[in-house]
């Protein structure tokens, strides 16, 4: 009997667990396919006018064009490709450097430890935007990069401080000093057991981190410090939207579905990974 | 004869608070000593320090030989290539002493592997499978094929405690340091363990640290005993003579207590 009820947990377990997978698989798969064909392909050139200006949604411009006459469904389109750059580089770069440090402070002796802890509850209570405005600020110029390594940095303190504490939960437990009496080394100790056991957690973060730095990116752009169109983001065009906005509402709503729905997304997918990651997780429910 | 850890005027402490004091004993090859004493006397501080382990923020003092070696102001380097092969521990929380993210063949496999390394020995994934599931049977685990694929989580208790005894079985230690392997295990479990541990230790001619506080389960697995009470040692002996005329008013209680319990059992039988 209780056989038979295991058999239906863990039933239901991999339809709910393939529920969210599914679904955050398919946005996210959707954005990156969009994303990768704009680099040969879009449906209008972006940077040329191509229509009336601020046009209604019609079955050839999907999401009507903006102000200069632009088709705004190509110009999302390619939205959706720098939202993914971002977002990656920065969970790359953030990662990185967070979970370095992170494992660090976790090994350090205590001063150590004490110092990098304070020096990183320093830099969260910093906020994101303002970090990454005075970065890009005493740079050359917005661009890109300088945006993408702003976010990374601030992200980077989050991942950090919460690396060191899940390391340090998985240190004392018994079966580290086991495996350090079989003779592992501290390198060994990180790679066998310290890192698959705080990753699941870890990357749910690294997800949520990647949808903030989405939308820190759009905030930035928003406030005039990101690339003009062609190769605008979403919050550019929010922004060059905006006084338009009661006129061709279509403008700000398009990106705007586009950015929250990538957010979605991934916060889905994440939700998937770290179940199948971890393997108590994987039969208990 | 030179003993295989010999512990001389060992204290430890943590910044003024004194945890160990005054300690001093030894092991022979192949002996088995019991070390009792109350929760928090520092039987579990002695077992680490025994192996170089000891948490940094803890200061070890004093003289602690094992297998020559001296461990004291010893830095990692020179320790790492003595766990294992020198002593290894068979820890009292069966759920903790296994990481859940790996299959129990996985983490005997990593031990034995480690082992096989140092000797020299073939560390081809045929021959580490094939020792790990021996290692299983040895420690009379049944359907090893099953559990070999298991996570921690999906066998038994008893059946974890039997899998951390088969990877510190891996490490070929000279001795063997069991920090109350049986707390956590139900009395029949408990004493299949005791009596593995033993089996074990009479077929591979191990040294063994039994630690407990518990004065039967000790009696009946160990040659000689010590007592310890707040850090310190307060007595020690062969186990019958201990048992049969305990000195210390500590041991005495310990003793009174059992003796009291096993009166109960009687009368109720
Ligand atoms: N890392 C540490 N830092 C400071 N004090 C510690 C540390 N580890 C243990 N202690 C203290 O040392 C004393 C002895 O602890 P120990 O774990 O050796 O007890 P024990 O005899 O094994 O007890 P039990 O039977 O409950 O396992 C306790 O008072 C404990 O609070
Ligand atoms: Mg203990």
């Amino acid at each position: 009997m209780s056989e038979s009820t295991i058999i239906i947990a863990s039933v239901e377990g991999k339809k709910r667990r393939s529920w969210t997978f599914t679904i955050g698989a398919i946005i996210v798969g959707l954005q990156v396919v969009i994303g990768l064909m704009t680099l040969i392909w879009t449906p209008f050139d972006p940077s040329a006018m191509s229509g009336g200006r601020l046009g209604a949604a019609s079955l050839v411009h999907l999401a009507g064009t903006d102000r200069l006459g632009r088709d705004l469904f190509s110009l999302i389109m390619i939205g959706s490709r720098i939202a993914l750059t971002v977002g990656s580089g920065a969970i790359v770069i953030g990662g990185l450097i967070g979970i370095t440090i992170g494992l660090l402070a976790a090994f350090a002796s205590k001063t150590l430890d004490d110092v990098l802890a304070a020096g990183l509850d320093i830099l969260i209570a910093f906020p994101t935007l303002l970090l990454a405005m005075l970065i890009v600020a005493s740079s050359d110029g917005a661009s890109l990069t300088t945006a993408i390594v702003a976010i990374g940095i601030a992200n980077s303190a989050i991942v950090a401080r919460l690396t060191r504490i899940l390391a340090k939960r998985v240190l004392s437990m018994d079966y580290i000093t086991a495996s350090r009496i079989s003779g592992t080394s501290w390198l060994g100790v990180v790679m066998i057991h310290v890192l698959p056991n705080i990753w699941p957690t870890l990357l749910v973060n690294l997800a949520l981190q990647f949808g903030l730095a989405v939308i820190a990116e759009a905030s930035l752009s928003y406030l005039g410090l990101g690339a003009p169109p062609p190769n605008a983001s979403w919050g550019r065009l929010l922004q060059e939207a905006q006084a338009t906005v009661y006129t061709a509402p279509l403008g700000a709503i398009a990106p705007g579905i586009a950015l929250v729905s990538l957010v979605i997304g991934i916060n889905l997918l994440a939700d998937g990974l770290r179940d199948l990651a971890d393997p108590t997780r994987r039969s208990r429910r | 004869m030179t003993a295989l850890l010999d512990i001389h005027d060992l204290a430890i402490r943590t910044g003024s608070k004194s945890l160990v004091a005054d300690l001093s004993f030894s092991i022979a090859a192949g002996e088995r000593l019991g070390l009792i004493g109350e929760s928090g006397s520092g039987k579990s501080l002695t077992a680490l320090a025994a192996i170089g382990l000891l948490p940094e923020a803890l200061m070890a003092s004093g003289s602690i030989l094992l297998d020559g070696h001296q461990l004291v102001g010893a830095c990692d380097r020179e320790l790492v290539p003595l766990r294992g092969t020198a002593a290894a521990v068979v820890f009292q929380e069966p759920l903790t002493a296994l990481d859940p993210l790996a299959r129990i063949g996985r983490q005997v496999g990593e031990a034995v592997r480690r082992r096989a390394k140092r000797d020299g020995a073939a560390t081809d994934k045929a021959s580490i499978t094939r020792e790990v599931l021996s290692l299983l049977d040895q420690v009379a685990l049944p359907d090893t094929g099953r559990i070999f694929n298991a996570w921690p989580h999906e066998i038994s208790g008893g059946q974890r405690q039997r899998a951390a005894i088969a990877m510190a079985l891996a490490c070929k230690p000279k001795l063997l340091i069991a920090d109350e392997p049986t707390t956590a295990l139900d009395v029949t479990t408990q004493a299949e363990i005791l009596a593995l541990l033993k089996r074990l230790v009479r077929e591979r001619d191990m040294a063994l640290l039994f630690i407990s506080h518990d004065l039967p389960v000790v009696a009946g697995t160990v040659d000689r005993v010590l007592v310890m009470q707040h850090g310190r040692i307060v007595e020690t002996g062969a186990v019958a003579d201990v048992f049969a005329q305990p000195q210390h008013p500590y041991t005495q209680s310990l003793v009174v207590a059992a003796r009291a319990f096993d009166d109960a059992l009687e009368m109720t039988a």
